[in-house]
C-alpha cells in the first residue's frame, strides 16, 4: 500500500474559508448522487429538519422540579431561559450566552438544585441551520439527588461566552478546549488558550467548514479518495 | 553609579540595580533577594518515563520544593472526534477505541451506549449482550488497574511490580483477543450489542483467571504495603479532598479515595449493574495510599462482578433483532483478525438476492439516527467517561464530545503537587492515573 499524494492534494492545514462538510439545512437528494447517476429518482428529495420547538409542561420525572427551583432562585428566568427542551429523557435548557454564568451559580449554589459536578463542557457547531453556528452545551451532575441537566449556549462567530470557571474551576480545561475547536471565546476566562492543538495552529478544527484533511490512498492500482471526498449517503 | 565592593550598583525607580561582572556575583544580591537565583524552570516530558506518556510539565522549583506546576497536553491529539463525523455510525466504534488505549471497551460502550440512546432502543439491548458488556468492561477495568498498578510501581521504584502487573494483564489481553480477535483497539461492542459470541474456551480463561488473579493480588498487597518505602512515598502525598476533587471534576478512585462513594455503577447504573452485588471502596486520606487501596479493592470487587456476570450468561442472541440496525453479517475471528465467516458469505451471496442487497445498503450506508442529542456517563477506570453525542437524523454522526477522565482529572496535579517535593509530582501525578491518548483524544 502506498500513499500517494496528489498534484494539489498535498495536506493542507487550516483553511477557515473552505466550503462547508456537512450541510445542515434543508437536505437534498438521498444516496449522495447527484447529476446524471442519479436513476432512483430519490435525487430530487427535499428533507427539512424541524426545528426544534419548546417543550409543553409538565415535563415529567423531575425536571419540573429543577426548572420551578430555578425559575424560584433566579429572578431573570423568564429573561435568561429561551427554551426547555425535554428529549430522550434529558432536560436541556437553552440560556442566553450572557446570562449563563449567573445561571450556573444558582444551580451550583442553590439548596433545591445542588448541582455541584460540572461533568463536561463541549461545543457543536450548527453551521447552516443556526444563525448563531456555535453552541457551548455544560453538562451539570447533582449528586445530591442524582440529576443531571444540560445547559446550551449559542452564539454567533465572535461574540463570546462569559466564563464559568469562576464557579466551576474544572470548566477551565473543557473551555480551552471548546475554544481551541471551535473558536468560541469565553470572557473571564484566567487563561485561554489553545490546549490540544499546537499553540500557533490556525483555525478551529472541530467546526464545519474546516476541512478534515487527507491524501488520497492508492491500493493496487485503484485509488481511494480521502474520507471527507467520499461519497456520503445523507 | 557606586561601587560597594564587587559590584556596581545604582538607585533606579524599581530599586537597587547591581552591575555584576564577577564570578561571585551571586553575594552581592543575596541580602536583598535571597531566593532568586535559587528558582529555576525544569521542563519535564513530553518524553519522560514517568509521565505516562507524553505529558509536559512545565516545573517551578525552588531547591527541591515545587512552587508552580502548569501541565501541558495535547502531544497525541489526533483528531477522533473530528474523523468521527466523517464515518458511519458503526464505524465510529473503532475510532472511539482508540482514545483510551487502557480502556477500550470503556470508550466502545460509552459510544454505543449514546448511540443506542440516540436510537432509543435501550430496552431492546439483549440481555446476553449486556451481560457480555459488563463481564468484558470489569475484565477491563482489572487490566486498566493492573497497569496503573505496574507503572506506578515503577516510578516509585518497585520495578518488580511492574513486571508483575504486565504479567498478569496478558491473561486478560489473551481472553480479548480469543473472543474479539484483537488485544487493544476491539472494536468489540456495536451499536446494538456486541460483534460476536464469547466462545467457550475463553469463557474457560475467565473462570480460571477467577481462581488465579486473587492469589496474585495477596502478593502484590505482600509485596508493597508493608513496604516503608512504598508506605513513605505513597501515605499523605498528593492530598486531594473531596471539595477539591468536585470544584476541579475529579472523579473516579481519586474521588472515592477522599471518602465520596460516587460510582456511576451504583449511583446512575447502566447495562443492568443494578442487578450486580458489589461494594464500593472507599478510602479517607485522600492521598496516593488512599488510591493504591481503592484501585486494590476495585480489582476484588471487578472480580465478584465478573464471577456474577459469568452465572447470569444464558444463551441468546447478542445483537438487537431489529434488522435495520443489527449488523448483517455474522462475524467470525479468523488468523488476521475478525471478518465476515465464510458461511455467511457463502450463503448471502448464493441464495438470498435481498440479504445481499440488505448487507450492502447497511455496510456502506450505516443506519440513519433521529435528530437529536444525549449525553452518557459511565463509570471509566479513571471516572466519569462521558459521551455527548449529536445526531442531524443522517448516516453519520454531527458531533461526538468524549469527555475523557483523563483530560479533566490532570487539571488536579497544580492543586496536588505545588508545595509539595518533586518526587511527590511523580507518585501524584501516577495516582491520577492519566492516559494521554484519552486526554488528548
Amino acid at each position: 500500500m502506498s500513499i500517494a499524494p496528489q498534484d494539489g492534494h498535498e495536506p493542507v492545514g487550516a483553511d477557515i474559508d473552505a466550503p462547508a462538510q456537512t450541510p445542515a439545512g434543508p437536505q437534498k437528494g438521498m444516496f449522495g448522487i447527484t447529476g446524471t447517476g442519479d436513476v432512483s429518482g430519490f435525487g430530487g428529495l427535499v428533507r427539512r429538519r424541524p426545528e426544534q420547538a419548546s417543550s409543553p409542561k409538565p415535563y415529567g420525572g423531575y425536571f419540573d422540579e429543577v426548572t420551578d427551583a430555578l425559575e424560584e432562585a433566579y429572578p431573570a428566568f423568564a429573561d435568561a431561559i429561551e427554551k426547555v427542551v425535554v428529549d430522550r429523557g434529558e432536560l436541556t435548557l437553552h440560556i442566553k450566552a450572557e446570562r449563563i454564568a449567573e445561571v450556573v451559580q444558582i444551580m451550583r449554589d442553590d439548596e433545591s438544585l445542588r448541582f455541584e459536578l460540572c461533568s463536561s463542557v463541549s461545543g457543536v457547531d450548527y453551521l447552516g441551520s443556526d444563525p448563531r453556528r456555535l453552541h457551548v452545551v455544560y453538562h451539570l451532575t447533582s449528586m445530591t439527588y442524582r440529576r443531571r441537566v444540560r445547559l446550551e449556549v449559542a452564539v454567533a462567530d465572535g461574540v463570546s461566552v462569559p466564563s464559568v470557571t469562576s464557579v466551576y474551576p474544572t470548566a477551565d480545561w473543557q473551555e480551552r478546549e471548546t475554544y481551541d475547536m471551535f473558536g468560541v471565546v469565553f470572557a473571564g476566562h484566567p487563561n485561554l488558550t489553545r490546549v490540544l492543538m499546537p499553540d500557533d495552529w490556525e483555525g478551529h478544527p472541530q467546526r464545519k467548514d474546516y476541512p478534515l484533511g487527507g491524501v488520497p490512498v492508492e491500493y493496487k492500482g485503484a485509488e481511494i479518495p480521502p474520507p471527507d471526498q467520499r461519497r456520503v449517503y445523507q | 553609579m557606586t561601587q560597594s565592593g564587587y559590584a556596581t550598583e545604582r538607585e533606579t525607580t524599581e530599586g537597587r540595580v547591581f552591575t555584576v561582572t564577577g564570578g561571585d556575583w551571586d553575594t552581592v544580591t543575596e541580602s536583598i533577594d535571597p531566593l532568586s537565583n535559587e528558582k529555576i524552570v525544569v521542563n519535564m516530558g513530553p518524553q519522560h518515563p514517568s509521565t505516562h506518556g507524553v505529558l509536559r510539565l512545565v516545573l517551578e522549583l525552588e531547591g527541591e520544593t515545587v512552587q508552580e506546576v502548569r501541565p501541558v497536553v495535547g502531544y497525541l491529539h489526533t483528531g477522533i472526534e473530528k474523523n468521527l463525523e466523517y464515518r458511519n455510525w458503526t464505524q465510529g466504534t473503532t475510532f472511539v477505541t482508540r482514545a483510551d488505549y487502557l480502556a477500550p471497551l470503556f470508550n466502545e460502550a460509552g459510544y454505543c451506549l449514546a448511540v443506542e440512546k440516540l436510537l432509543g432502543i435501550t430496552d431492546q439491548i439483549t440481555e446476553r449482550a449486556n451481560t457480555i458488556r459488563v463481564l468484558f468492561m470489569e475484565l477491563n477495568r482489572i487490566s486498566s488497574h493492573l497497569v496503573w498498578l505496574a507503572t506506578t510501581g515503577m516510578e516509585l521504584g518497585a520495578i518488580s511490580m511492574m513486571l508483575y502487573g504486565f504479567r498478569e494483564r496478558e491473561y486478560i489481553l489473551d481472553i480479548f483477543e480469543e473472543t474479539s480477535g484483537l488485544r487493544m483497539n476491539h472494536a468489540y461492542f456495536r451499536p446494538g450489542g456486541v460483534a460476536q459470541d464469547i466462545p467457550e474456551s475463553a469463557i474457560k480463561k475467565i473462570r480460571d483467571f477467577l481462581v488465579y488473579l486473587p492469589k496474585k493480588l495477596k502478593e502484590y498487597e505482600a509485596m508493597l504495603s508493608g513496604q516503608v518505602i512504598w508506605q513513605e512515598r505513597t501515605q499523605g502525598v498528593a492530598v486531594l479532598d473531596v471539595t477539591g476533587c468536585l470544584a476541579l471534576g475529579v472523579t473516579g478512585p481519586v474521588l472515592r479515595s477522599a471518602g465520596l462513594a460516587w460510582d456511576l455503577r451504583k449511583t446512575m447504573p447502566y447495562c443492568g449493574y443494578e442487578n450486580y452485588e458489589f461494594d464500593v471502596p472507599t478510602a479517607t486520606t485522600a492521598d496516593v495510599w488512599g488510591r493504591y487501596q481503592v484501585r486494590l479493592a476495585e480489582i476484588r470487587e471487578s472480580l465478584k462482578i465478573i464471577e456474577q456476570a459469568l452465572d447470569r450468561l444464558r444463551p441468546g442472541p447478542i445483537f438487537i433483532a431489529d434488522k435495520k440496525i443489527a449488523w448483517p453479517a455474522q462475524l467470525a475471528v479468523g488468523l488476521d483478525g475478525m471478518g465476515n465467516s465464510l458461511e455467511h458469505v457463502a450463503k448471502i451471496m448464493g441464495q438470498s438476492m435481498e440479504s445481499l442487497i440488505h448487507h450492502f445498503k447497511l455496510v456502506t450506508e450505516g443506519f440513519r439516527v433521529p435528530a437529536g442529542q444525549v449525553y452518557v456517563a459511565i463509570e471509566h477506570p479513571r471516572g466519569e467517561l462521558g459521551v455527548h453525542a449529536v445526531s442531524d437524523g443522517g448516516t453519520h454522526p454531527y458531533r461526538v464530545h468524549m469527555r475523557d477522565p483523563s483530560f479533566v482529572n490532570l487539571q488536579a496535579i497544580p492543586a496536588m503537587a505545588e508545595g509539595a517535593l518533586l518526587a511527590d509530582v511523580i507518585a501524584g501525578g501516577a495516582s491520577l492515573d492519566p492516559v494521554m491518548g484519552g486526554c488528548d483524544r
